[in-house]
């Protein structure tokens, strides 16, 4: 029992540490250009979650998140570094405009069909990476980001050619009344829902199956799963797909189920960096479905909240994204615990 | 060696081949001076980073964080000549700040066993958003800089039949530096050591040499070189900054050293490859007649296109260091 509680609290408190490293960081840089790091923070902390509008805007931020970091997930489990969620979610928001605004359907099925093409598109985008990865042995970090940027181009070129909105270019056609989520409050609507089922069904298939079983000892012990006569190349394709499905699902949330706009903007501003902020929303939620929730929607937070930073202190909002990469760092050295614990341990043997 | 001549002579097939692509694009009114100008332009900060790559890897480093070096040593070198008055000032301070970032890196994957690949990304991320901080920060500018013409590094004029060929100083340093390192991996004792830290760490260590130390050092000068790149984006090639300025030539980089197998000359021909690619879509951009009916769109695809398509096409019998990635402990 209380090695169980260990286990559980021992990755926590590594996030934890991780956050804090991150979020002193982030107090450095401010203090190097004279901004005032603590009223910045009150005013992040504050505004995303002091109240109910601002909470709920937080979890409108977090929804897109815990997708992402699913992608990047279910990588890591099959022992993959998927940083391909960018690109794959610029596709589903696409998949998400050309259903969900160019076309006409029955109320209902138009939402459904909508977010479904979306996954789908985000899915389709993911297969060039692992037939790579499988018949070429091409790593994914290099071939995920050039689809990324061939898919930054892509939907910018439908954008602006193909799926504009006549007669305001600066954006893409908005998902009909027929295709959208219904709101909760503030910009938070019921895609969260969708989300989360999608991520408590992962959560299903990679370990309560024995595909995902097989993906995770392919992850964890690639001898292992090759004596066992695992199918490597099986583990790969899921977890590329799952992880295609969850990033063209994030992406048509933004379309789908994310007012004022339900659209994507012209500059792609709407979408840009979410699938490389679900990196680190992943490694603090320890690639783990639940904790990704708990971890996106504090990050959703920091996002959120970085508006009022800026806003009211003059902060770049910008900064939130470095902090998340402070955050990264500091979360892949395994030993940071007992690292700090023994600078503290020499500085109390000093006095 | 027999591989490394088959590398070659693909290779030269390969140059066959972009000369016929520059001869036809004449017919089009594009010059093939132009082309290998600018395709040496794009080729220089990918070379520079790719070279460093080779080297760090070779120690047992991977760093996957040279977009993250590119971005911040773009920033730092333009801040640096607009301080200094002179834009060599800053590709030089870019170099100084991408070695203590390499450097930091090492010492992460060294003493902290850190996962490498991860913490790379972590520094990319990291880029990504204090590259738009530091903007504000600095210029008081969302997103976009832009500083005097003076600070842009002056060309060095070169006659040939065709026409004179314009080469930016840095891109021929970025040459030598390839050269001068396959001749410090290949036949020098330091050498000698580096290749030994990537596939038996064991060996360097009982032959009194600090694994660790080794492999801080090259990852310091693959920052080193890496940052060279990064401020040459801005001062020497482009004469503005933007929030995306590297645009994926950290991973560009990263691809050419993977075709390469760690070897400095190939990474080179690599960087040329990936660099003419885009030196084409940049002046198909611009031609008129082709402009009107591709998309740029569709041009701006081709540099990552051509990168994914090289990689699957040559990356077989590829073998890399045995201890790359991993931290070495003592036993």
């Amino acid at each position: 029992m209380r090695r169980k509680a260990a286990a559980f609290l021992k990755p926590v408190a590594e996030s934890a540490v991780a956050v804090l490293l991150g979020l002193l960081g982030g107090a450095l840089l401010m203090a190097m250009y004279g901004y005032d790091a603590f009223a910045a923070y009150r005013a992040l902390f504050m505004g995303s979650f002091a109240d109910l509008s601002g909470f709920l805007e937080t979890l409108a931020f977090a929804t897109p998140l815990i997708l992402t970091a699913l992608t990047f997930a279910v990588g890591v489990r099959a022992g993959l570094f998927n940083i391909g969620a960018e690109g794959q979610m610029y596709l589903g928001a696409i998949g998400a405009v050309i259903v969900g605004g160019a076309m006409s359907l029955p109320p209902g099925i138009h939402l459904a069909a909508a977010t479904l093409f979306g996954m789908l598109l985000g899915a389709a985008w993911s297969l060039p990476v692992s037939a790579l990865k499988v018949e070429r042995k091409v790593h994914e970090v290099v071939s995920t980001i050039m689809l990324n940027w061939m898919a930054y181009w892509l939907v910018m070129y439908l954008i602006t050619y193909h799926f504009a909105q006549p007669g305001r270019a600066e954006r893409a056609i908005p998902a009909q009344p027929t295709a959208r989520y219904m709101v909760i409050g503030a910009s938070l609507t019921t895609v969260i829902i969708v989300a989360i089922a999608f991520t408590l069904l992962t959560y299903f298939i990679i370990w309560r199956t024995t595909a995902g079983y097989e993906l995770r000892i392919v992850g964890y012990n690639p001898d292992a799963a090759k004596y066992a006569g695992i199918s490597s190349t099986k583990a790969t394709f899921l977890s590329f797909l799952i992880g295609g499905l969850a990033a063209g699902l994030a992406g048509a949330s933004q379309v789908l189920g994310r007012p004022p706009s339900w659209t994507v903007y012209a500059t792609m501003g709407n979408l840009v960096n979410m699938g490389f902020e679900g990196i680190g929303v992943s490694l603090i939620g320890r690639n783990h479905p639940i904790g990704i929730i708990f971890a996106a929607i504090f990050y959703g937070g920091l996002l959120h909240g970085g508006r009022f930073m800026e806003f009211e202190v003059g902060v770049a909002s910008e900064l939130v994204r470095a902090i998340n990469g402070i955050i990264i760092i500091a979360l892949a050295i395994p030993e940071i615990l007992s690292m700090l614990r023994r600078v503290f341990r020499r500085r109390r043997g000093e006095e | 060696m027999k591989p490394l001549l088959r590398r070659l002579l693909w290779l030269l097939v390969g140059a066959a081949a972009l000369a016929a692509i520059s001869y036809t694009l004449t017919f089009f009114g594009l010059r093939p001076v132009k082309l290998i100008e600018t395709g040496l332009l794009a080729m220089t900060p990918l070379a520079l980073a790719a070279v460093g790559e080779c080297l760090n890897e070779r120690a047992g480093v991977i760093n996957i964080g040279i977009e993250g070096i590119f971005l911040l040593t773009a920033v730092i070198g333009v801040y640096w000549a607009e301080v200094m008055g002179a834009g060599i000032y800053g590709i030089l301070m870019g170099g100084v700040f991408g070695a203590v970032l390499g450097g930091f890196l090492g010492v992460l994957s060294t003493y902290g066993k850190a996962d490498q690949i991860i913490a790379g990304m972590g520094l990319n991320v990291l880029a990504l958003g204090l590259v738009q901080y530091l903007l504000m920060a600095i210029w008081a500018f969302p997103g976009i800089h832009i500083f005097p013409r003076e600070l842009v590094l002056l060309r060095i004029t070169f006659p040939t039949p065709l026409g004179n060929l314009r080469l930016s100083p840095v891109t021929i340093a970025a040459i030598v530096i390839t050269f001068l390192g396959q001749l410090l991996l290949y036949k020098t004792l330091l050498g000698l050591r580096i290749r030994a830290a990537g596939e038996k760490p064991e060996a360097v260590d009982v032959a009194g040499i600090n694994v660790n130390h080794l492999r801080v050092m090259t990852s310091a000068l693959g920052g080193f070189l890496a940052g060279l790149g990064g401020a040459f984006m801005p001062l020497a090639w482009f004469g503005g900054l933007v929030k995306e300025i590297s645009a994926g030539r950290g991973f560009i980089a990263l691809a050419a050293v993977v075709f390469s197998g760690l070897d400095p000359m190939l990474a080179l021909a690599a960087s040329f490859i990936f660099g003419f690619a885009e030196g084409l879509a940049f002046s198909i951009v611009v031609t008129p007649g082709v402009k009107e009916v591709i998309p740029f769109h569709f041009v701006q695809m081709t540099p990552y296109l051509v990168t994914i398509i090289i990689l699957a096409v040559f990356l077989t019998g590829k073998r890399f260091p045995k201890a790359l990635g991993r931290p070495y402990i003592r036993e």
